[in-house]
């Protein structure tokens, strides 16, 4: 992989804080053309396309089985790791596409993080686990900068006070919810450009949902977040785009709209969207 | 089935169906009692026929012509040699095996080529190792019939049951964690040593175990690959001449004076002996890993 | 610019990590292959040295001859008394363990409380775990002398009968194993079902469970049986090494494994016919328990009912 083609999928990769001065909010960081994956025989989602601007919120909604998340985990290639998953179309992060031959997936996954449906924190310690990425990615970092770099995460992910006097502990010793929020602050940590978020509160409790969506709220002036939700309220309450997908007939997952948030939510055009938005499907 | 007993049987095939059902488990249970009988009567028989045999002499003499005094020292460090040397072949191999079949090659077509053969490599006679070992590597690598050879051969022949467990082994670690460690930009080496491992050493050694008292039954191969049912002489090296406590034992049953079957009773409690060692340990450390879990989820 | 150098460390690290991983990757793809190269020189050595086996003595002999004089001045090559005696041990060794592994086997998945499971389960596998040195002692100075003798008359000090018994009592495990994780799959709804007809839990445990576990009960037993046929040192310990051809299980007969480690212990020179046919005998074995064991895979695959 040439130094150009890094330079250019890290653009934003400076020093924490400084981002704002080097990137243009607004811009086109990913697009997705004509994506199609196929597990196996049977495609998954075809025909996929999507812009994702730099430093909004954009969620993807859909009834459960349409393939919101493997659209996501195409974006980061962890499509990659499921056997006989095959992906064709392209997926341009920064410009370049990162299918091509030349991209290796640990550098586009240590670029774009990634939250899963459970918290699915390591069986280390509450700091081990921020600074893991940080220490399989190779950065080079004195004592003190890593627990800098820490806690920046862990503020951010609105645990550091919750966490402080413990860093020691075992990450299995929080609740859900902050296991849930320990594994943001793990994404945040390595400095990311974009983060995936995969229906990350399904399996929290209302105070803990309404913490993390305060909190993406609280960081998206830094990064670009994508977030798959089945709970469309959520959608309306935190993002700025919206996609809607839906299966056809063969349970191939579609985008059927793509757009504003507040215009899909007040004024869809497509009639499949209005019934789901107004729980008539789904 | 409902049917046949509304329509077709009438009372007395009711109320013969009705001990059936109720003598069943009952009677499946005799083939259980069966199985512990023979276990049982098989310890008994040991006990009364060699156990006032049992004497320290038993392990720290040579063997002899004179029961009174032979024991199976030179059988002893063979077992200890062939087995120990084919743990630190088997082991590795096999932990590197499973993480190829598992965490690299997620289901691909050569690792199921591969995986398959593994399969029919357990499905090989464990004698039929022995002759492999004498043809290939005694005469063919000229390695002779030493302790080298008896080494790889119980390595290759342990290394399908060993491989097995810690395939398993690895498929207990969760795969949200292998997802959350590739999410971050880690490569495989760094998810399998950092995330992985960890949890699954501890049964992936249980299983070492349990390929080690494998090896530690095994005579047949043995017998082919050495040739030699005692020895006066305690193995040096590598490439020394040696037999295994199987075989010694195996000596000691088909000679017909009565003091010998006493001996060999007796050398047969001491091999269940530290079979039953190994186990306990290997249950202690499963047991150890569960005690660890539950701390870690507390 | 600052840019540039964070660009250059990074792809550093990566490219070192890479590195490491294509490394690691070729190293434990070479440890998974021993097991098929193992298999490839299993078959090559013995292979080879039937070869030279055969350019001495004919197929046709080997298969069909009645007599095997190996180890005699007047050498005959006909392995049918070896086989013979290898398939009479299996079969009884079959008879014991089919019905008592599977009657274990439906006692542990429809009965057995989760307690007495824990407990009867690792004591069955405990009779593959003991050393088939004490199966054979067990058989020539237990079995023989205190059962077999005094019931029948003939029965010799060493005798098939007792080589089988035996063997079938060290592969109960096989069976009992394979046909329990046969059992356990069968799905309850189908269980709920026949209780909803009004059926017994005998007649659910008979009539239902062993049907539907059918192919993996089945290949249990293909696979048990080739086991048996491998066994080597209770054969030799309790069987003897007199190769004749004999259907009477009261006799001593030499199976097949025996007549290797007889050939083994005694007095075979490298590159004799005494040596050769170690190999011969060793890959008809092989065969044997190759052919077996490809059929029990195809019993689970063909039959195996998809839940």
């Amino acid at each position: 992989m040439e130094i150009e083609s890094y330079n250019k999928l890290q653009k934003s990769y400076a020093e924490l804080g400084k981002r704002e001065m080097i990137e243009e909010p607004g811009e086109e960081v990913v697009r997705v053309e004509n994506l199609r994956v196929a597990y196996g025989e049977k495609i998954a989602i075809d025909e996929i396309n999507i812009s994702i601007k730099r430093r909004y919120i954009t969620a993807i909604i859909g009834p459960s089985g349409c393939g919101k998340s493997t659209l996501l985990r195409s974006i980061n290639r962890m499509n990659d790791l499921v056997p006989g998953a095959r992906v064709s179309g392209k997926v341009y992060f920064n410009g370049v596409d990162i299918y091509s031959r030349d991209v290796d997936p640990v550098f586009i996954r240590s670029r774009i993080g990634m939250v899963f449906q459970r918290p699915n924190p390591f069986p280390f310690s509450i700091f081990d686990n921020v600074a893991f990425g940080l220490r399989v990615n190779g950065f080079k970092l004195s004592k003190d900068e890593l627990y800098a770099k820490v806690k920046d995460a862990l503020v951010k992910a609105a645990l550091w006070d919750e966490v402080k006097d413990r860093l020691d502990k075992h990450a299995y010793s929080l609740s859900g919810g902050q296991q849930q929020r320990l594994c943001i602050a793990r994404a945040l940590a390595v400095d990311p450009e974009v983060l995936l978020l995969d229906e990350p509160t399904v399996s929290l409790d209302p105070i803990s949902t309404a913490r993390i969506e305060s909190l993406l709220r609280s960081i998206k002036d830094e990064y670009t977040i994508i977030i798959v939700t089945h709970n469309m309220l959520q959608a309306a309450r935190v993002s700025d785009y919206t996609a809607v997908m839906m299966p056809d007939e063969k349970m191939v997952g579609r985008i059927i709209e793509f757009g504003d948030t507040r215009e899909i939510f007040t004024n869809p055009r497509d009639k499949r969207t209005e019934d789901y938005i107004s729980g008539r499907i789904g | 089935m409902g049917n046949q007993i509304l329509i077709g049987t009438g009372r007395r095939g009711v109320k013969l169906k009705k001990i059936l059902d109720k003598l069943l488990p009952f009677i499946l249970s005799i083939a259980v009692f069966i199985a512990v009988a023979t276990i049982v009567s098989l310890l008994i028989t040991l006990i009364t026929t060699g156990g006032h045999r049992l004497s320290w002499n038993l392990i720290l003499n040579y063997p002899s012509s004179n029961p009174e005094e032979a024991g199976m020292r030179s059988a002893i460090l063979g077992s200890i040699f062939t087995v120990g040397l084919s743990a630190l072949i088997c082991i590795p191999l096999s932990i590197a095996t499973a993480i190829f079949l598992v965490e690299y090659s997620r289901g691909g077509r050569l690792a199921s080529i591969l995986s398959y053969n593994i399969s029919n490599l357990a499905g090989v006679p464990s004698v039929v190792f022995g002759v492999v070992g004498l043809g290939f590597l005694a005469y063919g690598l000229g390695m002779g019939r030493t302790v080298i050879t008896g080494a790889f051969t119980l390595a290759v022949l342990t290394l399908p049951l060993v491989t097995v467990t810690c395939v398993e082994a690895l498929k207990t670690v969760p795969d949200d964690l292998r997802q959350g460690a590739y999410a971050l930009g880690a490569t495989t080496v760094q998810v399998v040593r950092r995330v992985v491992l960890p949890r699954a050493l501890p049964m992936m050694l249980t299983g070492g175990i349990l390929g080690i008292s494998r090896a530690l039954g095994e005579a047949a191969p043995i017998l082919v690959v050495s040739g030699l049912l005692f020895i006066r002489e305690d193995p040096v090296s590598l490439f020394s001449k040696f037999t295994v406590m199987p075989l010694q034992l195996y000596n000691w049953i088909s000679r017909p004076q009565p003091a010998f079957v006493e001996l060999s009773s007796a050398g047969i409690i001491i091999l269940l002996l530290i079979l039953l060692a190994l186990n306990a340990l290997a249950i202690s450390l499963r047991q150890l890993l569960v005690r660890r879990m539950e701390q870690l989820w507390r | 610019m600052v840019l540039s150098a964070r660009a250059e460390e990074l792809k550093k690290s990566i490219q070192r990590r890479r590195t490491l991983d294509r490394v690691f990757h070729t190293i434990f793809l070479l440890a998974t292959s021993v097991s098929t190269v193992t298999l490839v020189i299993i078959y090559l050595t013995l292979g080879l040295e039937s070869f030279n086996f055969f350019s001495q003595v004919s197929i046709i002999e080997f298969l069909t001859s009645t007599k095997w004089t190996v180890l005699f001045a007047d050498k005959h090559f006909g392995i049918l008394p070896l086989l013979n005696a290898t398939m009479l041990t299996s079969l009884i060794a079959i008879a014991v363990a089919a019905p008592l592994g599977v009657m274990i086997a439906l006692y542990l998945s429809e009965y057995a409380s989760a307690t007495t499971r824990s407990i009867v389960k690792p004591l069955v596998e405990t009779l593959a775990g003991i050393p088939t040195v004490v199966y054979g002692y067990f058989a020539l100075y237990f079995l023989t002398p205190s059962l077999l003798k005094p019931l029948f008359t003939g029965v010799q000090s060493h005798n098939a009968l007792a080589v089988g018994l035996m063997i079938g009592v060290l592969i109960i495990p096989i069976v009992a194993s394979i046909s329990d994780d046969a059992m356990k799959v069968v799905p309850a709804d189908l269980r709920l079902a026949a209780y909803a007809m009004g059926a017994r839990k005998s007649d659910v445990a008979l009539r239902v469970v062993l049907p539907a576990a059918l192919s993996g009960v089945s290949a249990s037993i293909i696979l048990a049986f080739s086991r048996a046929t491998g066994e080597t040192m209770i054969a030799v310990i309790a069987g003897g090494f007199r190769s004749v051809l004999s259907f009477n299980v009261g006799d001593s007969m030499e199976t097949m494994t025996a007549f290797i480690a007889q050939v083994a212990t005694g007095d075979a020179p490298h590159g004799t016919i005494e040596y050769q046919s170690l190999f011969a005998v060793g890959l008809f074995l092989l065969l044997i328990t190759a052919v077996l064991n490809y059929i029990g895979i195809k019993v689970v695959k063909r039959w195996a009912i998809r839940y």
